[in-house]
């Protein structure tokens, strides 16, 4: 059966910005920087989780972010004490974005006892309360309504902390997102979905699975307002998500922002991605990389040298190559951990 | 010929009701579905509508007459000429007895909307009014409450309501959320009077969104709020069940006990009456078989109330499930500023030495009856409510089965894999050399729940099917 259906558009070299079709605004030196690294962090952790999952130190499920890092990192930026965040099972980035201590994550992956959840959650369930990081949930969608669930905390507390809710664009079709889209917007509830739509559900691309493949306009039977974002263009993240933060925050209700990135490993660490050619990442490596974005920004705008650079590099390779000696040499839960924390 | 308007049955288990009013007078002119009159059942007001035309010929039974049963001629209408007289119907069945202040006694709010027409699918079935007298428990109704104290006699319903409202006073924290919870005051009345005392921010009204709802309470849970999550039955949570059991029950644990999950998922369980196979389910063992879950399922108003209590105040996902038959049943409840009733502690519900008879919810109902029938052949059961299904109270099953040396286990559940079958294994590996007979197991049967009244009836345990398998386990 073929359906003739416009592919998703690759994130392109004309970003889709705000969706207003301009250029993002400039962040300057001091938050380019502070992105360079944090993306580079993540881009150096993932790696290193590839590789140590290839030497049998990470079982299971591993689900790398390498090629999407501007959307968090963008999205961070926006954010203020009290506000929460919750994601799938892709969710390193995320941890490390919002500041949680990359030992503590690798340390989860490998199962140890120093890890977040003490080895017993895995790559994807861990959680942060101090950093109102919600987790890390490994069923598809059903982080839309628990994401829901801590912005109606938020309304019925009276406070202006919002939810980054986000999920992808295969998620993006579980009927219970829809059911939290009715009620957030019914209820005006302060949360942003965040839909990191990076063009495969697995294995399955976003034109064979989806009716509506422009998933900005998802929310709109529910009025929900949203945004197509280049989500390689951690500036374009920047603006669009401090628009639809200010809109919940200031008792709006929800917003929708489509975030059009890209994975460049396959779904899992088992995954060979033959559902793409070679030449499709290749392209999308070498024109629109979120990393060498900002690199080129920096330097061309002599916001720092390529020694600079260079030296944070460095630093970032000494954290993660930290994380992994700790997460490698740290030990096994104890075998009492077997029957705590079931119930308080 | 003069034609008798009878009592209607407005609900499938409604037995009997309050005439409230009549809205048309003798010598009214009346056509097809002109409203003549109103009836209280427990839970509703509803309007009756006449089916016949013709003039208003006899009231036989006065407005404010209480508990007419159905089928008891109320009126009698008249064709063009026919005389008063020629009316010759029987007397009510029982009248005279003045109506209760319904209003009053349980605190009916003064806007309740009545409930509509049966034809919804999703409107529950009434419960059964018309059981007035519930077997109570012999044994003390509370082992925690202090002696000497004053008892009130309450239906479930309202001690349920009555430990909301109280958690709610208690803890600000504390909401309840669910399908018709605030203005329609509860499907079956639980929520009556919440919304009025709390407001619609901690009553709110959801829309028919199971998965969604159950979802966004957990994730209220996680932020720390204290969520009532009520379904309007268990059997409609079959869609909310992925949120509940992985991201409610599992997620302390995934956490290394960084994040609790305190909530409460109440409503009604296992069969009502008549409403057939996807609306009379029993989940006590579905949801038993999880490690993270609390599964409270009472028997007693006194227990309801003191339970659900616990299980508001609890840190954990608590399933507490009620049934929609004990919702209009009375009890003893102890007149007490806070009566909480533990979690996890079965009760010697009725003390005995022959055979042990186990249950639960409304499964205390075919154990108690069925223990008063033994007794008449001497045969002395004792009767263990167990109250929590988990954490499950084995050992006061199994120092009674120490005591009797037999066992019978009641559920409404199907046998494979239920919670009859786990109280079994636990008495087999607790207390195998005191077992003088295999233990028994009386359930539902396996297969669908019936519509017919005859199958739903054979469906279903009974007391016979008790006495019947405790008198096999005694040898009697």
């Amino acid at each position: 059966m073929a359906i003739a259906k416009k592919a998703s558009p690759i994130p392109s070299a004309s970003p889709a910005t705000n969706g207003q079709g301009a250029a993002p605004p400039e962040l300057g030196k001091a938050v380019e920087l502070a992105a360079y690294r944090q993306m580079l962090l993540i881009r150096r952790f993932e790696e290193k989780a590839g590789q140590m999952y290839g030497m049998g130190l990470i079982g299971g499920f591993c689900h790398l972010y390498i090629g999407q890092e501007a959307v968090v990192v963008g999205m961070q930026m926006t954010l203020k004490e009290g506000d929460q965040i919750i994601t799938g099972y892709r969710d390193h980035g995320h941890m490390l974005s919002c500041g949680m201590d990359p030992k503590g994550v690798m340390a989860e992956l490998t199962g140890r006892r120093g890890g977040y959840s003490k080895g017993k959650g895995g790559s994807m369930h861990m959680f942060s309360v101090e950093k109102g990081f919600f987790g890390g949930h490994g069923i598809v969608g059903a982080q839309v309504s628990l994401g829901t669930g801590l912005a109606f905390a938020n309304h019925y507390r009276g406070n202006d902390n919002v939810s980054l809710t986000y999920f992808g664009d295969g998620a993006a079709n579980q009927g219970q997102v829809y059911e939290s889209f009715n009620m957030a917007a019914l209820w005006k509830l302060p949360v942003v979905y965040l839909i990191e739509n990076n063009r495969y559900a697995m294995g399955t691309s976003v034109n064979r699975a989806s009716a509506q493949t422009d998933f900005s306009k998802r929310g709109l039977s529910f009025n929900i307002p949203g945004d197509q974002v280049d989500g390689m263009d951690v500036r374009a993240v920047k603006a669009a998500g401090d628009k639809a933060v200010e809109w919940c925050r200031s008792g709006k209700g929800p917003y929708i922002l489509e975030m059009m990135t890209y994975r460049y490993r396959g779904h899992s660490m088992s995954d060979p991605a033959k559902y793409r050619t070679r030449e499709e990442v290749e392209k999308v490596r070498t024109e629109r990389d979120p990393i060498e974005q900002v690199r080129a920004r920096v330097i061309a705008n002599k916001w720092a040298s390529e020694d600079e650079l260079k030296k944070v590099d460095a630093e970032v390779r000494a954290i993660v190559n930290e994380a992994a000696e700790f997460s490698t040499n740290d030990p096994e839960p104890d075998v009492s951990e077997l029957y705590t924390d079931i119930v308080r | 010929m003069p034609i008798n308007v009878l009592m209607p049955a407005l609900s499938p288990t409604m037995e009997k009701g309050n005439l409230a009013k009549w809205t048309k007078s003798v010598g009214d002119k009346v056509k097809a579905g002109d409203v003549i009159a109103e009836i209280e059942t427990d839970k509703a007001t509803m309007e009756v509508e006449a089916v016949d035309e013709g003039t208003l010929g006899k009231i036989l039974v006065p407005e404010g007459t209480a508990d007419v049963a159905v089928n008891t001629p109320i009126a009698v209408i008249l064709s063009e000429g026919e005389d008063a007289s020629a009316a010759n119907a029987p007397a009510p069945a029982k009248a005279e007895t003045p109506a209760q202040d319904a209003k009053g006694k349980e605190s009916q709010p003064p806007a309740a909307p009545e409930a509509p027409a049966a034809e919804d699918a999703r409107k529950p079935a009434e419960p059964a009014s018309a059981v007035a007298n519930p077997p109570q428990p012999e044994a003390a109704p509370e082992p925690d409450v202090p002696e000497g104290t004053e008892m009130v006699t309450m239906t479930v319903r309202e001690a349920l309501r009555d430990a909301m409202a109280e958690e709610m006073r208690r803890d600000d924290t504390v909401f309840v959320m669910g399908e018709e919870v605030a203005e329609y005051q509860g499907a079956y009345k639980v929520t009556q009077g919440l919304l009025q005392e709390f407001g619609p921010k901690r009553v709110v009204d959801t829309p028919i969104t199971e998965h969604g709802f159950a979802g966004v309470g957990v994730g209220a849970a996680l932020a720390g709020l204290k969520p009532i999550v009520e379904f309007m039955t268990f059997n409609f949570a079959m869609q909310a069940i992925d949120q509940i059991i992985n991201s409610a029950a599992k997620t302390l644990y995934m956490s290394g006990g960084q994040m609790g999950c305190p909530i409460v998922f109440r409503g009604p369980n296992g069969a009502a009456a008549r409403v057939a196979a996807q609306h009379s389910q029993d989940y006590s063992a579905w949801y038993s078989h999880i490690p993270g879950l609390t599964v409270v399922a009472p028997y007693t108003a006194a227990d309801f109330k003191g339970l659900l209590k616990a299980a508001i105040r609890s840190p954990n996902p608590v399933i507490f499930l009620e049934n929609e038959i004990l919702y209009g049943q009375s009890f003893p409840v102890p007149k007490l500023d806070d009566h909480v009733v533990p979690i996890g502690k079965a009760k010697v519900a009725r003390p005995g030495k022959d055979v042990t008879i186990v249950a639960w919810s409304i499964g205390m109902t075919y154990a108690l009856k069925a223990a008063e029938e033994l007794a008449k052949k001497h045969i002395y059961a004792e009767v263990i409510d167990l109250r929590t299904l988990r954490p499950m109270d084995s050992e006061t099953v199994v120092e009674s089965v120490k005591k009797t040396g037999r066992c019978v286990v009641v559920e409404e559940g199907w046998q494979q894999s239920g919670v009859g079958a786990e109280v079994s294994a636990r008495i087999m590996e607790s207390a195998f050399d005191y077992l003088d007979a295999p233990v028994g197991r009386v359930s539902g049967k396996n297969v669908p729940m019936p519509y017919a009244a005859n199958l739903e009836k054979l469906a279903l345990p009974t007391v016979e099917e008790v006495v019947a398998a405790a008198r096999a386990v005694c040898y009697r």
